[in-house]
Formats: C-alpha cells, sequence, structure tokens
C-alpha cells in the first residue's frame, strides 16, 4: 500500500488537472480553484520548509565544526537579523492607523533590505560581467563552422543591441546598419531556435507526465 | 609592504572617489582622450598576442573594470533608436485610456534591479502621467518591494506630486503570494481567491481601485517585469493563452531571447529587454531614468568583450601558424 497508494494519489491529481483545463464546466472549473489554492498553501509551507532545512544544515555544519563552517554562522545570524527585524517592524505597523507593512521606507526591514542586501546581491550579480567577458575571450574561437557562426551572431548582437552600433553603421542605409542585423539576428534564427527547444520541452514534459500520471515512471517515490 | 599594497591602493582609490566633488563629469575632450586611451591599451593586448604572448584573465578583469567604471564619469550623446519590440510595448500602453486598469507583475529580485527597475520606474511614471490605474503583485517574494522603490522613486517628480496620486486609489500593492503559475491561473476566476487582502492586510472590497476588478476580464493590460521562473513564459501561458489578456513585458538580458517566439505569434504584446530594452523604453516613454546613464558603460564592455574576442582568435591562430610551422 506504501506505493499504491501515493500512485492512486498521482493518478486522480493528474486526470483532474488534463480534465479541468480542457473542461471549463462544473465540477472540473472546481477543481482548478482548489487545486490552485492548495497548491498556494503547499508553496507557503515549501518557503518555511526551505528556510528550516537551511537551518538546520547551517547548525549541524557549525556542531561538527565543518569546513567554512563561520560562514553557516554568519547565515543564521543575518537570517534571523532580517526575520525579527520584519517581525518587529511588521508588529509595530499593525498598532497604526492606517497599519503600515514591515516593508515601508523608514522601517528597520527595510533599511536592511536597500542598504545590504540589494547592493550585495546586486554586486554577486555584477561580478557575472568579469566571467563572462573571461569566458568569452577564451570560448569564442572561430574553431569550425558551427563555432564560427555562433562567434559572429554574438559579435552582431553585441555590437548591435548596443547604441554605438548605429553610430559607426550610420554610412549605411537604415535597414543595412547594425542594430538591425541584431534585431534580425533576435527575431528569426534566435526564434526558430527558442521555438524548436520550446516544442521539445514540450513534447518531453507531456510524455514524462503521462508516463508519471499512469505510474509507468516511479522515480519521484523512491528516497 | 607588498603584500598590502593592493589593498593600500584600493583604499586610496575609494577614499579620492569619496571625496570627489558630485556629480563628477568630465568633459567630453577628456572623454575621448580616455576612450582613445583604452582602445590603445587594447591594440598594445592585441600586438603583444600576435607576438606569441597570450595575457591572463586578470588583464581582461582589469579591462573590463575599467570600461564598466570609466563611462560612469563620461559625457558623451548616443544615437538612439527604439527596437520594434520596445515601440510596440510603448504603444499598447500609450493607447490605454485614462483610468484604465493596468495589473503590473515584478517577478523579479535585487540581482535584476539594474536591468528591471528603470524599467518599474519608468512604467509607474508613466501610468502615473497618464492617469492609468495600476494593481501591483509579485509571484517573486522581492518583487512587490521592488514595486514599493519604485513608487517612492517616481513621486518625488514634481509633476507626480502635482497629480497627488493616492495609494488604493491610484494604485494598490497586493503583495507577494507563493504558488507561481497556479496564482495567475486563480487569478483568472477570482483575484480575491489568491490576494483577498493588500500588502497592508487591507480588505481588497474595501479598496476603491480594485471595484469591479474580480479576474482578468476586468484588467485592461498586463505589465511583466521578469528574470526567470515564474515569469513572462508563465504569464504568457496562463494569462495570454487561457484567458486573453493583453500583456507586455521587460526581461532581463539572460531571458529576452526565450520569449521572443511569442512576440512574433503575438501572444506578447512588446518586450523591452535588458538595459539597452530599459533605456530604449525610458526614451520611448519620455521618462529618462538611469538605464540612460547605465547605457554607456555597457556600451563600452561590450566593445571590450568583442576586442577580446578578437584578441582570443588572432591567439588561436598565432597557435596554429606555430604549430604548423613546428609540425615544418
Amino acid at each position: 500500500m506504501k506505493r499504491e497508494i501515493p500512485l492512486i494519489i498521482t493518478f486522480v491529481a493528474g486526470v483532474a488537472f488534463v480534465l479541468q483545463y480542457f473542461i471549463p464546466h462544473y465540477p472540473f472549473n472546481r477543481f482548478e480553484n482548489l487545486f490552485s489554492d492548495w497548491f498556494s498553501i503547499v508553496g507557503a509551507f515549501a518557503i518555511w520548509l526551505g528556510a528550516l532545512s537551511l537551518i538546520k544544515l547551517c547548525l549541524l555544519n557549525i556542531s561538527k565544526k565543518a569546513h567554512d563552517w563561520p560562514i553557516s554562522l554568519l547565515i543564521i545570524v543575518c537570517f534571523l537579523a532580517i526575520v525579527v527585524a520584519g517581525a518587529i517592524d511588521g508588529f509595530n505597523g499593525l498598532k497604526n492607523v492606517p497599519t503600515t507593512s514591515f516593508r515601508d521606507p523608514g522601517t528597520n526591514f527595510d533599511w536592511l533590505y536597500q542598504n545590504v542586501y540589494t547592493p550585495l546581491s546586486a554586486t554577486m550579480f555584477a561580478i557575472l560581467a568579469f566571467f563572462v567577458a573571461s569566458a568569452s575571450y577564451r570560448a569564442f574561437r572561430a574553431r569550425n563552422t558551427a563555432a564560427t557562426l555562433l562567434l559572429l551572431s554574438a559579435f552582431f548582437v553585441m555590437i548591435g543591441r548596443v547604441p554605438i552600433g548605429d553610430y559607426l553603421s550610420a554610412w549605411l542605409p537604415p535597414s543595412w546598419q547594425l542594430s538591425q542585423w541584431a534585431n534580425w539576428l533576435m527575431a528569426f534564427p534566435n526564434t526558430a531556435g527558442q521555438r524548436a527547444v520550446m516544442i521539445g520541452i514540450a513534447l518531453g514534459t507531456v510524455s514524462t507526465s503521462l508516463r508519471i500520471i499512469l505510474g509507468i515512471e516511479r522515480a519521484h517515490l523512491e528516497g | 609592504m607588498k603584500k598590502f599594497l593592493p589593498w593600500i591602493i584600493l583604499v586610496a582609490l575609494i577614499i579620492v572617489v569619496a571625496l570627489l566633488p558630485k556629480p563628477l563629469e568630465i568633459s567630453p575632450t577628456v572623454s575621448v582622450i580616455v576612450t582613445v586611451l583604452l582602445g590603445l591599451a587594447l591594440t598594445g593586448v592585441l600586438v603583444m598576442t600576435m607576438r606569441g604572448h597570450l595575457i591572463g584573465r586578470r588583464t581582461v578583469f582589469l579591462f573590463i573594470g575599467a570600461s564598466l567604471t570609466l563611462p560612469f564619469f563620461m559625457n558623451f550623446q548616443m544615437p538612439i533608436k527604439v527596437a520594434p519590440e520596445v515601440q510596440e510595448l510603448y504603444d499598447a500602453i500609450a493607447k490605454l485610456p485614462p483610468g484604465s486598469k493596468v495589473l503590473a507583475a515584478f517577478d523579479y529580485d535585487p540581482p535584476s534591479a539594474p536591468e528591471l527597475q528603470p524599467q518599474a520606474e519608468a512604467f509607474m511614471a508613466y501610468a502615473f502621467k497618464h492617469d492609468l490605474k495600476v494593481i501591483i503583485m509579485g509571484l517573486w517574494p522581492q518583487g512587490p518591494q521592488q514595486a514599493d522603490m519604485a513608487i517612492q522613486k517616481v513621486l518625488q517628480q514634481p509633476a507626480i506630486r502635482a497629480k497627488n496620486i493616492k495609494y488604493g486609489v491610484d494604485y494598490v500593492n497586493l503583495g507577494f503570494q507563493s504558488g507561481n503559475e497556479f496564482v495567475i491561473q486563480r487569478m483568472g476566476s477570482s483575484f480575491r481567491g489568491m490576494f483577498p487582502r493588500d500588502i497592508y492586510n487591507t480588505d481588497c472590497d474595501k479598496i476603491p481601485i480594485l471595484n469591479g476588478v474580480d479576474n482578468f476580464s476586468n484588467i485592461d493590460f498586463v505589465f511583466n517585469l521578469s528574470s526567470g521562473y515564474p515569469g513572462t513564459v508563465e504569464w504568457v501561458q496562463i494569462a495570454v493563452d487561457r484567458y486573453g489578456v493583453k500583456l507586455g513585458a521587460g526581461n532581463t538580458a539572460v531571458q529576452a531571447p526565450s520569449v521572443y517566439p511569442y512576440l512574433s505569434s503575438h501572444k506578447l504584446t512588446g518586450l523591452a529587454g535588458g538595459m539597452s530594452g530599459a533605456w530604449q523604453f525610458e526614451q520611448a516613454t519620455g521618462e529618462p531614468g538611469v538605464a540612460s546613464t547605465y547605457v554607456l558603460p555597457q556600451t563600452f564592455s561590450h566593445m571590450v568583450v568583442i576586442g577580446f574576442i578578437i584578441i582570443g582568435n588572432v591567439a588561436l591562430f598565432v597557435g596554429y601558424r606555430k604549430s604548423r610551422q613546428e609540425g615544418v
């Protein structure tokens, strides 16, 4: 029964999902609302689950004095700092008339968000620019025809997507300027490639979903 | 002493930058000189490579650092050409009559803010100036906070302040809701099913802007700012495909190529992609903001990357020639 019950639940839920999509009438339309509500509730619990498992992992690292355990300590301190700041601001906001949110300008949470979280996140993302440049230098090489095509596409998109592209090609007719080359590459070869990927993924998703609904694929029941 | 030299230089640089008069802007002549020097340095690297001296990644980092920071102080006027997809986005928003209800979905977080926040600010400023009623929500937890930041900024503009924009009447922030695409699906039948209260815990029935808003059929346009999952793809697949919503989007440069198929199939009414899209959107809406400043460093960095791609290929051919000569 350990395997049969989850398989029955998967089958019923999967079939109900398919039916509610294609038959938007009573009682199937009720399924849609019901499942959406359930999914949101499960999603909200998943956020807590993620946060708690992060804390658990960090506490384990600290207790075992694992490699880089001070970073785990830092994660816990930062996590608690922002949770406590948000909770205090939230409870204080409830006393105000009209009520204010912990996210409002001037709150401790907002200060942490704007002055710590935002710059740190942006910095992490900005570092990518350096690695992308270094990777382009080493990887974009005309070793064969396919690599040369990729290289030329990258060249035209990179130069055509910034204003200097049109500045350098201003002497050409408007339809031949570099921005038009970039637009063409994005609108046609890129769209064609993306479509192929999308259709491939969709077909793969449908076949995998059918296998799961019909109980042929059972990997999700393991572990 | 040698060990601490880079740190001393870094601290000295920070002090110098902090003490500089603001806003610092170098003249067009000096800007041209700096650009030429940067170009000459790149040419020097090219010549070194042709002679068989390959450069390390630190040199690439140095050039990228210089090309990203120096243009912030430069004074160059760049030609503006709005891409068709950005123009389409602007046209769709411009066609909305005053009082139209626009759902703004903020599905991104601070790492993507340099690309998407300028679009958010330009959109909010345009919406407030043209009396569009904005309903904000987020499928990402940080999205509504990014919306608040954009609103606080545009409310400082004298033209918008004069309009006496009111929360609950001209805009509302419904906050974040977990559930990804299922949130969109549920909103198709009932907004209040997913958002019974706004971000301030006020009952949605008591918010004037939400009077008569039950589902997507009461929304005139959806503007989605997205940097991944859940985002524009999910909005197209559910809100557009199932409920016939009119959707325009602002995406990060990384995500934008993946939504181009929806543009040509007219599922997506316009797209502003990346920093250049943000800059063009600012120009189209007539709301110049930070993207107009950021586009110059982006231009320089693109040119430097292109320069290094050329240098990398020169290194490849030099290597081929050397191995052929050794083979002979």
